[in-house]
């Protein structure tokens, strides 16, 4: 194959909770919306990659969308599904099979915490008994180290926040769409500390699908060329820190799945970080952000705290992070999130996003998941 | 009173908890995994803390025994010297005088104090403390 992948067709079905529409219906939505947007039929797709999580095996789509054959590829990787979704449909129109194909992520999720149990972490029933299987807990243990660390202070943590919900007021598709102060933001009520409830994002519903072609098909269709320069998917390396770890080696925290998967997906795209226009990273929860700005090379540990200060990644700053609000505005539906950033960073790409949309015309965009038990996808489009 | 599960904490008085080395590597982790691979060795009882949060909404059940009426409770993780670093409940501090880095001591705690047999988890406590 000639030239790059690119990224043709995009749509979404709103996150956050819709009563009485499945997961896998939600999947549907996007999906016709994104055959409209690139104006092509579903007959057209030549293959397809699906992730959900929790709402059920994507590629019973084809039951709604049409039976025409269509080679459809689930994948369950956790919360990079989306990213791997979207790695596994670049590599197949990248191999030259194809020209033109779907990577779909839905989900929907019970309210509250995720329910984890021992035994599917390959972990003892003591473990659950005692109260350990709680992933808010992890996080939360998690940035308390990174801040003594590092010098990062509970209003700089607060400010992701605010940051999120302000410009969610902006994207049609988050689920919490008001503003909310700082003041409120550090004062809710606290689930793990140093978070408040304000801090973490919740399980949630949605779906997003992205038609990805060949530049040549992506020029027949007459759609604005978004390249996708480079989509990495990775797992965790030693000491790494990771949830649900009864223990940790010493020196532990210092290495992660997510800082492989940036540093090769620069070299792919053969830029780097400073090349950047804007990101959406892994925020669901705010230390999320902040670790992940460090980690993913934008910037060094513990210089968040002037970042977020002198809103270096607000919509008109440095590098805008989150522009839709990301996880902790729009909640996570984990079969669809990582796809959500790709979403988002098309919209920018074009021009196209209305009150949130970052000035000047950017011209590169980057993408960042991080999950369990340590897994990381990022991807570079550029237009 | 029974410890929460077999293979947690030495026989001794006081106890210590039980780590495994990896017999290769030397690696040592915690609890001491099932198999040949690693080999049982016990733990320091003294520790610094590395990091440490506070459960504030009782964990959903299943999984979680402790007791239904719920009382926040920190946990964090401590760090072995030259061993390893264990995730562990902690115990007879008050939430504001916790601090990475403080010295701290194996104790054991009931998971529910109130329970008319209650099973026995690890906990630390900052190092000469009084239940």
């Amino acid at each position: 194959m000639s030239g790059d992948v690119c990224i043709v067709g995009v749509g979404i079905h709103p996150f956050g909770r819709t009563d009485g529409v499945s997961g896998l219906d939600q999947g549907v939505f996007a999906v016709r919306q994104a055959l409209a947007d690139a104006g092509v039929e579903w007959a057209d797709i030549q293959f397809a990659y699906g992730g959900s999580d929790a709402a059920g095996n994507p590629d019973t789509m084809v039951e709604r969308l049409g039976l025409t054959g269509v080679q459809f590829i689930n994948v369950r990787n956790g919360c990079a599904a989306g990213g791997s979704a979207l790695f596994s449909a670049q590599m197949a129109i990248k191999s030259g099979e194809f020209e033109i194909g779907l990577a779909v992520g839905f989900d929907k999720h019970p309210r509250g915490a995720f329910n984890a149990l021992p035994s599917e972490y390959n972990l003892p029933e003591w473990y659950g008994d005692a109260g350990y299987m709680v992933t808010t807990q992890f996080f939360a243990n998690k940035i308390m180290r990174y801040m003594h660390l590092h010098g990062i202070s509970r209003t700089t943590l607060g400010r992701v926040a605010e940051k999120a919900f302000r410009n969610a007021v902006h994207a049609p598709h988050a689920w919490r769409r008001e503003p909310v102060s700082l003041d409120d933001i550090l004062e809710g009520a606290m689930v793990s500390d140093p978070y408040s409830k304000y801090m973490f994002c919740s399980p949630a519903e949605g779906g997003v699908a992205l038609i990805l072609a060949t530049e040549k098909k992506a020029r027949e269709l007459g759609k604005p060329i978004v390249r996708l320069k480079a989509a990495t998917m990775r797992t965790r390396p030693p000491k790494s820190f990771e949830v649900f770890a009864p223990s940790v080696d010493i020196g532990g925290g210092t290495a992660t799945a997510t800082q492989i998967a940036s540093a090769d997906a620069f070299r792919m795209a053969g830029i780097g970080p400073e090349d950047i226009a804007v990101a959406q990273l892994q925020d669901t929860e705010c230390g999320a952000e902040i670790m992940h700005m460090a980690e993913n090379g934008f910037c060094k540990d513990g210089e968040q705290e002037r970042w977020l200060a002198e809103g270096l990644t607000e919509i008109g700053g440095r590098l805008p992070v989150n522009t839709d609000g990301g996880c902790l505005a729009c909640g996570e539906p984990i079969g669809a999130s990582g796809l959500r950033q790709v979403y988002e960073n098309v919209v920018q790409l074009r021009g196209d996003g209305g009150g949130r949309q970052v000035p000047g015309a950017p011209k590169t965009a980057y993408s960042h998941v991080y999950g369990a038990p340590g897994v990381s996808a990022v991807t570079i489009l550029e237009r | 009173m029974r410890a929460i599960a077999e293979g947690l904490f030495t026989g001794e008085t006081p106890p210590r908890l039980i780590g495994g080395r990896d017999r290769e590597s030397g690696r040592v982790v915690f609890p001491c995994p099932p198999g040949d691979r690693f080999e049982p060795v016990p733990l320091s009882r003294t520790g610094t803390l590395w990091s440490y949060t506070i459960q504030r909404f009782r964990p959903k059940t299943p999984p979680y025994q402790g007791p239904e009426a719920f009382r926040p409770f920190p946990v964090g993780y401590v760090e072995l010297p030259g061993e390893v670093i264990v995730e562990t409940r902690l115990a007879n501090v008050d939430f504001d005088q916790i601090r990475i880095g403080m010295e701290l001591e194996l104790v054991q705690v009931p998971l529910d104090p109130e329970a008319a047999d209650p099973v026995l988890i690890h906990a630390f406590q900052p190092t000469g403390a009084a239940a």
